[in-house]
């Protein structure tokens, strides 16, 4: 039988010709992001107490997103520490208050296809869509990376599951992993999620990134994309070179995968994600009493340029309802620029959103757009855990851009499709 | 390692990292966050839970983010040991770094809340004072095993890194 992706991958880090799921073996890291949450914050008094440096500071990527921009002296000292040990460790590439860390090594082309990289975010897995392995872990085990150079993993099965067909209007990617949330289960450690099928190959790299980042909603080790000519053109507008044999790294045909799911993509209805897990989903129509007072347009899955343009379409000529408000918080300065260009933050802005710095923002309650008592906001986060986005009593929905971008015009959650017109979607990548 | 006595806090399903140390408490100082530990679906858990107890869950402990203030916010309120039925793969690893016992658990569901608890975390024996029973579950895993018994991956470091040394 051949070897997934994954495993090569794997097995490659570990200098070897192949691993077998189940195994326990120690991997070579290619990359290492360090965020200012649970980077250098948390990481260099134990390096201190281990009277050692850093193992090689061209492997690492620090980004400041979490604590970003600074609004009390805490977050101001979190943000000055993370500038400090940049100094300190003389670490190249540094992005402070640029974007979300995995939107930002996205947008610099620094994953290529075959590298084995960690990030102490559980969202590392957001990588994956450039065919590479990348998972996050806590930062105690991210000190042990910066330490070391290495990490141990237990070799995890790989599932594979495919989508088919065209998206109808105002469907996403999004849609497909609140899905999964439910089909799959939340319990998948141990395995890998690897996408494919025609509806992901005719996907931007945004989308892609999508998938693999809510591998993480999935509890998988990662998720994994094939690379293909797009891949490869993203790394390239990063401003990096592929690697030769990049479109190598593939899973072999007779792949001894743990499982193959098939799903259709154009039988697929936008969904949403009820209080309090990615898991409670369904089609967004069976929502539509729920009145919100916030619609949430941000985080690394969900403020990316594609789905501000998402947003934008179902905006434009529409404005939010009253006593709803619309926050966006778009993933990078980058996409900021881009939205700007293109006219889509204009579409935004006349519609009455409120715009918000980049950075991860309220998704996870550090930044500003957190909820009162009992209010209810849909999102187009990945989460919505009881009391994540702020108090306990808050109920949070999930859902795609478009939905969102819906609700927030409604008042209420709705089915985009009831604003959109038959002429299809098309949310462009970068 | 020896045996970890203590009373049972028991808890279901899906218990994630954002109830365990709460983004709100994020900048606080680690006094702070544990008195937030379980607020949002146990408001008495902090306060009233004495070191040694141990937690029992049921599937996915521990999903979601990867912050380590999870385990370390357990560790900070005394938990002595971790038995689920399944863990969320950053906190299992995270707890084990912090040397926090944590094992996987299927009877999880046949504790109740106040239960005494003696274990064994290497020979994975689980022993209900209170119930008289006794469950045998896979111990520590091997390669764990060191590192855990050093008292984490921190301590586990230094003598890997002293060793290097003295060669």
């Amino acid at each position: 039988m051949g070897y997934s992706i994954a495993q090569k991958i794997i097995a490659n880090a570990t200098g070897r010709d192949s691993v077998t799921p189940g195994e326990i073996v120690t991997c070579k890291v290619d990359l290492a992001l360090l965020l200012d949450s649970g980077g250098p914050r948390r990481i260099w008094p134990r390096l201190r107490e281990l009277g050692v440096g850093v193992w090689d500071p061209d492997k690492i990527v620090v980004v400041t997103d979490h604590f970003t921009p600074a609004v009390d002296a805490e977050s101001a000292a979190i943000l000055k520490l993370t500038r400090d040990f940049v100094k300190e460790f003389n670490i190249p590439r540094f992005f402070d208050m640029q974007g979300i860390g995995h939107v930002v090594l996205a947008e610099n082309g620094y994953l290529q296809p075959g590298m084995f990289a960690c990030g102490g975010d559980s969202h590392s897995s957001n990588g994956g869509a450039f065919g590479c392995y990348m998972a996050g872990f806590g930062a105690i085990e991210m000190t042990g990376v910066v330490v070391t150079g290495e990490i141990w993993l237990q070799v995890p099965e790989t599932v594979r599951v495919n989508w088919s067909g065209e998206f109808g209007p105002g469907v996403a990617s999004k849609d497909i992993m609140l899905t999964l949330c439910r089909e799959l289960g939340i319990n998948n450690a141990f395995k890998v999620i690897e996408f494919g099928g025609d509806t992901v190959s005719a996907m931007s790299m945004n989308e892609r990134m999508t998938l693999t980042n809510m591998a993480a909603e999935l509890g998988a080790e990662t998720g994994i994309v094939e690379p293909d000519d797009e891949t490869l053109d993203a790394i390239r507008a990063g401003g990096q070179q592929p690697a030769a044999d990049a479109l190598d790294w593939r899973s072999d045909a007779d792949t001894d995968y743990a499982a193959v799911h098939a799903f259709d993509a154009a039988a697929l209805a936008p969904q949403v994600a009820a209080p309090h897990s990615p898991a409670n989903s369904g089609p967004a129509d069976e929502f539509n009493d729920v009145r919100i007072d916030q619609a949430y347009i941000g985080a690394c899955v969900g403020a990316k340029l594609s789905d501000l343009r998402m947003v934008a379409e179902v905006l434009r000529g529409r404005t939010v309802a009253n006593g709803t408000r619309l926050m966006v918080a778009p993933a990078s300065q980058k996409v900021i620029a881009e939205a700007s260009a293109d006219g889509t933050m204009k579409v935004l802005v006349d519609a009455g959103a409120y715009l918000l710095p980049t950075g991860c923002g309220a998704c996870a309650a550090l930044g500003a757009g957190i909820l009162a008592e009992d209010e209810v906001c849909i999102s187009s986060t990945n989460r919505n855990f009881k009391g994540r986005m702020g108090a306990n009593s808050a109920s949070v929905y999930l859902g795609s851009p478009y939905t969102v971008a819906a609700s927030a015009v409604a008042g209420r959650i709705i089915d985009p499709r009831e604003l959109l017109d038959e002429m299809g979607s098309d949310p462009d990548g970068f | 390692m020896n045996e970890i006595q203590g009373n049972a806090w028991t808890f279901g399903d899906g218990i994630n990292t954002d109830v365990m140390a709460p983004g709100l408490y994020f900048k606080s100082p680690m006094e702070v966050m544990a008195r937030h530990c379980m607020e949002a679906i146990d408001p008495d858990f902090a306060g009233r839970i004495a070191p040694g107890d141990i937690v029992v869950a049921g599937r996915n402990f521990g999903i979601g983010s990867a912050r380590e203030q999870a385990p370390m916010a357990l560790q900070h309120l005394g938990v002595g040991a971790i038995l689920a039925e399944s863990y969320g793969r950053i906190f299992y690893r995270n707890a084990l770094n912090f040397g926090i016992p944590t094992l996987i658990f299927p009877q999880a569901g046949e504790i109740a809340p106040g239960d005494a608890l003696a274990i064994d975390p290497v020979a994975g024996r689980i022993e209900n004072r209170t119930q008289h029973k006794t469950w045998a579950v896979a111990g520590l895993p091997e390669h764990l095993m060191a590192m855990v018994a050093a008292g984490g991956l921190m301590p586990f470091l230094k003598q890997r890194l002293s060793t290097q040394g003295d060669t």
